[in-house]
């Protein structure tokens, strides 16, 4: 027998194993049909839409003087601002669409560059092994021994005040989760039958990791993904809140909306909230989606 | 129909401990069709008999035992029927008496010592607190006591064993303690749902051994729910054999083996191999599989599967009947296996 | 147990050490060179090679980097910018406030988690069971700091029910504060006022910090309660009539209760991080509200000191619950 005829043979074996495409499709079916996924996917694809016509959908620029303030009379949400005005007389519903675009931006940027590194890490680590394998672990403990918020505030403060530094901070903070997590798909995707079958033929170990092992490993990693996705948001807006990320006042961001109403939480609650609000949307729509996600594509999971 | 007069009306009489009339266990979810798992199942023990209950998976025989115990969920499940134990309808007691009686007057040991043991307390603790529920006793008479009781089940070295955890025991062990823990109150019946499926051949009959002379010494009553045929042979003095959620046969143990009535009995102990079979004979299994079943409300269940079949078992499901027969046998057949040569019917 | 336990400890080893090369290449990463940011931007050409020399900066990186862990392991951890005073006294004076308030959060999230979590198990698919789904869904979803500013206005602000900021209110005199705890020194002191004055300051800011560990909890009990329940011991336990208190007891909640220990090592990283943000919307002086100034002040010096220590707290403690995790679950314990 030849070595493609004996992958032929395999592939087919696998592909009785290889539950990877139909699990999508019975997720996909599972989730059409339930109010909760499609509740957050709604609010997602919301989101998702603001940021990406925020300029055009907004009434006012960021930085235009929409109406007159002083600082006692900071007018609340009315027909005319539905959002109401900020302290510098600006339109509070504009700056926060237009803060929709910043957020997603590093949400996804920074998730994507955790993924890459984190996944990386974890396909070296899962499959080498060895003293690879020890390496990657410590130092990903060694990352793991300061509290996550820290860590991003210790990178974002050594590069310096800016919009990349704080994402970043925030994927380095999220490589060891994926790290671990394709690290431990592989791990125990390495004992499963068809992967001693593979390389029982004589399937060279790249070949096996890359068209049989990973495939299989990729629903915990969209489902983590989403749900990184959500804390990223929520992370970056805490850094911001902090005085971290970009310090360009005409780029609205809404950690450091957040930040900046502190001083007119009596007068002006409504400086706070609607931030506030947006940032919850966002980032609840994510974990609805992602929660459904997990559930959808886990046979096993009953709850 | 003979001349000779029928001697036998019915099985139970004021002297049975355990009465199940009409037994009916329906479970009810969501958007599903209902299963019925126990659709009229009537069957009485008598006190210190061994009654063995036999059936595949998806028979009814475990669903059975737990609606005796009262353990089945309160939630999506339905029961009617009567489950009388010592004249009392256990259906009509609450969940407090119930928990009197459990443990205390009925037991029951589960398939599975793995899994069957709280994993992070002693195996002495598990035992001793059987013993402080239901007899009071202080947690020193208790340990003392449950010492002596893992002694009596064959556990050598009883008193280092009570510090033990169960991961710390074989399976075969596990199980002793489980039977422990069943009879540390001498209950008048315990009930083994498949208590050796799980384990070692070797250890299965040590097992089976010991629940014979365990209930022989107390005067135990002692239903022994089981799929394997052999099991049953070495151990009960009455066995009722289930189909899709009823009985289909019930007779002595000797009588049954001898010559059973039922198709699917005969199937069960022609699929065994037999010591004295001829060598090279094949093995008959029954046709089929258990998902090849009728419902009993369009005919007899086994039809499908059934040597015998023929047009009036796929019209009307068969009653159980008892049959004139020493001992009484109840069959639930329109075309059963040929009677045996010679049985008498006893004159009263 | 003894072997268990010397084991994790010689795991931490390379950890710290690990730490502690990360956090030396940290400040020589930082923007401008060490003694700019020591000096800030007041520093000529002299007196940065003074600073240097001064702090032995002109040496090789190997002895400093052996410098560096000596003084490290001695607690000398360099100098605040914003205080002019040694970073670890500053540690000292504002650690017990974070303490106190981190410790009563935590009551907070497994006083009501725990319970919260087993009784929406034990109600499957009741409205109970969907609210703490939701509510905990919506306790990891609220930046803490926003929670924080809504606690504020409703509760403070608005209602005046707790004070808006700070530890204590000023106008209450004669406070001694011998241990730095103020809840504690109310106590001692005698002056139950004053104790109750710091405890009205900790409600607030221990709330807001202790929603996202109370979402975390809550999921992490109902889910393992679910487990335990269906588990056949639970089910032999009910065959032996046991009293339902009793397989509560030590059947369900014994076992159900073993993941939980093991993450609220993990929640204390959350809680010392949300500590940071809380502190500050509660203008609380903490070590938490103290890192957040050194953010905007530059402060290199105390970040550092304060990311090494928090780490050192966050490992040894996840250690001991290890070790608690041992002495709990005896499959892991004997043998």
């Amino acid at each position: 027998m030849s070595l493609s005829e004996a992958e032929a043979r395999v592939d087919t074996a696998v592909a009785a194993e290889d539950v990877g495409g139909s699990l999508l499709k019975e997720a996909w079916r599972r989730l059409r049909r339930d109010p909760v996924a499609i509740t957050g996917g709604a609010m997602v694809a919301l989101f998702v839409l603001v940021a990406v016509i925020g300029p055009w959908l907004a009434p006012y620029g960021p930085s235009d003087r929409a109406g007159a303030v002083t600082p006692t009379m900071i007018p609340g949400p009315s027909s005319q601002f539905w959002f109401g005005l900020d302290d510098l007389g600006r339109d509070e519903l504009s700056r926060v669409i237009l803060g929709a675009r910043q957020s997603l931006l590093v949400g996804v940027v920074s998730l994507v560059l955790g993924m890459i590194g984190g996944l990386t890490l974890g396909v070296l680590a899962g499959a080498l092994g060895g003293w690879v394998d020890s390496l990657i672990m410590r130092i990903i403990d060694i990352v793991l021994a300061v509290p996550g918020l820290l860590f991003a505030i210790g990178v974002a403060a050594a590069l310096g005040r800016s919009l990349q530094s704080v994402m970043i901070a925030i994927a380095v903070v999220n490589v060891p989760i994926f790290a671990r997590l394709l690290r431990g798909q592989m791990l125990s995707q390495r004992e499963a039958d068809y992967v001693s079958a593979a390389t029982s033929v004589g399937l060279r170990r790249r070949v096996v990791v890359f068209r049989h092992i990973l495939p299989n490993s990729i629903s915990p990693v969209i489902v983590q993904g989403t749900l990184t996705l959500a804390t990223a948001i929520i992370d970056a807006a805490g850094l911001a809140f902090l005085g971290l990320g970009g310090t360009d006042p005409s780029v609205p961001e809404w950690g450091r909306m957040l930040a900046d109403s502190q001083d007119y939480l009596s007068g002006a609650i409504h400086l706070a909230i609607f931030p506030g609000l947006a940032i919850v949307f966002a980032a609840l729509g994510f974990t609805l989606f992602g929660e459904r996600l997990r559930e959808a594509l886990d046979p096993k999971y009953r709850r | 129909m003979s001349a000779v007069a029928r001697t036998w009306t019915g099985r139970s009489g004021p002297t049975s401990l355990l009465e199940v009339r009409d037994l009916e266990v329906i479970f009810t979810r969501r958007g599903r069709r209902d299963v019925r798992a126990v659709d009229g199942v009537s069957f009485s023990v008598d006190a210190g008999e061994t009654v063995g209950i036999v059936g595949e998976s998806g028979s009814g025989k475990s669903i059975t035992s737990l609606a005796v115990m009262g353990l089945l969920p309160n939630r999506g499940c339905d029961v009617s029927g009567s489950i009388r134990f010592d004249g009392t309808d256990l259906r009509t007691l609450s969940r407090d008496q119930m928990r009197d009686i459990r443990g205390r007057d009925i037991a029951m040991v589960f398939q599975d010592p793995m899994t069957s043991l709280n994993p992070v307390v002693t195996i002495g603790k598990q035992v001793a607190e059987v013993l402080e529920r239901h007899r009071g006793m202080a947690r020193e008479r208790a340990r003392v006591e449950a010492a002596g009781l893992l002694e009596q089940v064959g556990i050598p070295d009883p008193q280092r064993r009570l510090t033990d955890y169960p991961h710390q025991l074989s399976g075969g062990m596990r199980q002793r303690a489980l039977i422990a823990m069943a009879l540390a109150c001498r209950p008048r019946l315990l009930i083994a749902d498949e208590p050796t499926t799980a384990l070692d051949v070797t250890i299965q009959a040590q097992i089976l051994e010991l629940l014979k002379q365990l209930v022989a010494e107390a005067g135990t009553a002692l239903i022994m729910i089981t799929h394997d045929l052999g099991v049953v042979a070495g151990l009960c003095d009455r066995v009722h054999v289930m189909y899709s959620g009823r009985i289909v046969e019930a007779a002595d143990r000797h009588p049954l083996f001898a010559a059973p009535r039922h198709p699917y009995t005969g199937g069960l102990l022609a699929s065994i191999p037999r010591l004295d079979s001829a060598r090279g004979a094949p093995l008959t299994p029954i046709p089929g599989s258990p998902t090849d079943t009728l419902p009993w409300a369009r005919g007899c269940a086994f039809a499908p599967r059934c040597p015998n079949v023929q047009d009036d078992c796929l019209r009307t499901a068969p009653v159980l009947e008892p049959l004139p027969e020493q001992g009484g046998r109840e069959l639930r057949c329109y075309h059963p296996l040929p009677a045996p040569v010679a049985v008498e019917a006893v004159t009263p | 147990m003894a072997r268990f336990v010397v084991r994790r400890l010689l795991l931490l080893v390379p950890i710290l050490l690990g730490l502690s090369i990360l956090l030396f290449a940290w400040v020589r990463a930082l923007p401008g060179s060490t003694a700019n940011s020591l000096l800030g931007e007041r520093g000529t050409p002299e007196t940065i090679a003074a600073v240097e020399r001064l702090y032995g900066l002109d040496q090789p990186i190997a002895v400093q980097y052996w410098k560096y862990l000596k003084q490290s392991a001695t607690f000398d951890l360099g100098t605040s910018a914003q205080t002019r005073r040694p970073v670890t006294d500053e540690m000292v004076r504002l650690f017990p406030g974070t303490i106190e308030l981190t410790a009563v959060a935590l009551v907070i999230a497994v006083g009501v988690g725990v319970p919260l979590g087993y009784f929406a198990a034990r109600r499957y698919g009741t409205w109970l069971d969907s609210g703490a789904i939701v509510g905990s869904l919506l306790g990891v979803t609220i930046p803490v700091f926003f929670l924080g500013f809504l606690l504020k206005y409703v509760f403070a602000i608005k209602l005046g029910w707790l004070p808006t900021a700070g530890r204590s209110d000023q106008r209450i005199l004669g406070v001694d504060h011998p241990t730095g705890f103020y809840v504690l020194d109310g106590f001692i002191t005698g002056n139950l006022a004053a104790a109750w004055d710091a405890f009205k300051h900790l409600v607030l800011p221990a709330l807001a910090l202790a929603t996202i560990p109370l979402a975390i909890i809550t999921r992490i009990t109902r889910a393992s309660v679910l487990d335990v329940v269906h588990e056949d011991y639970v089910r032999t336990a009910e065959a032996k009539g046991l009293l339902a208190s009793t397989i509560t007891r030590r059947h369900i909640l014994r076992n159900a209760l073993l993941p939980v220990v093991t993450i609220i090592g993990l929640q204390l990283g959350l809680l010392l991080s949300g500590a940071i943000l809380t502190e500050t919307v509660f203008v609380f002086n903490g070590v938490g509200k103290f890192v957040a100034d050194s953010i905007r002040f530059r402060d290199y010096a105390v970040i550092q000191g304060f990311i090494l220590v928090f780490a050192v707290i966050y490992v040894v403690v996840n250690l001991l619950v290890d070790i608690a995790y041992g002495l709990v679950d005896p499959r892991v314990r004997v043998r």
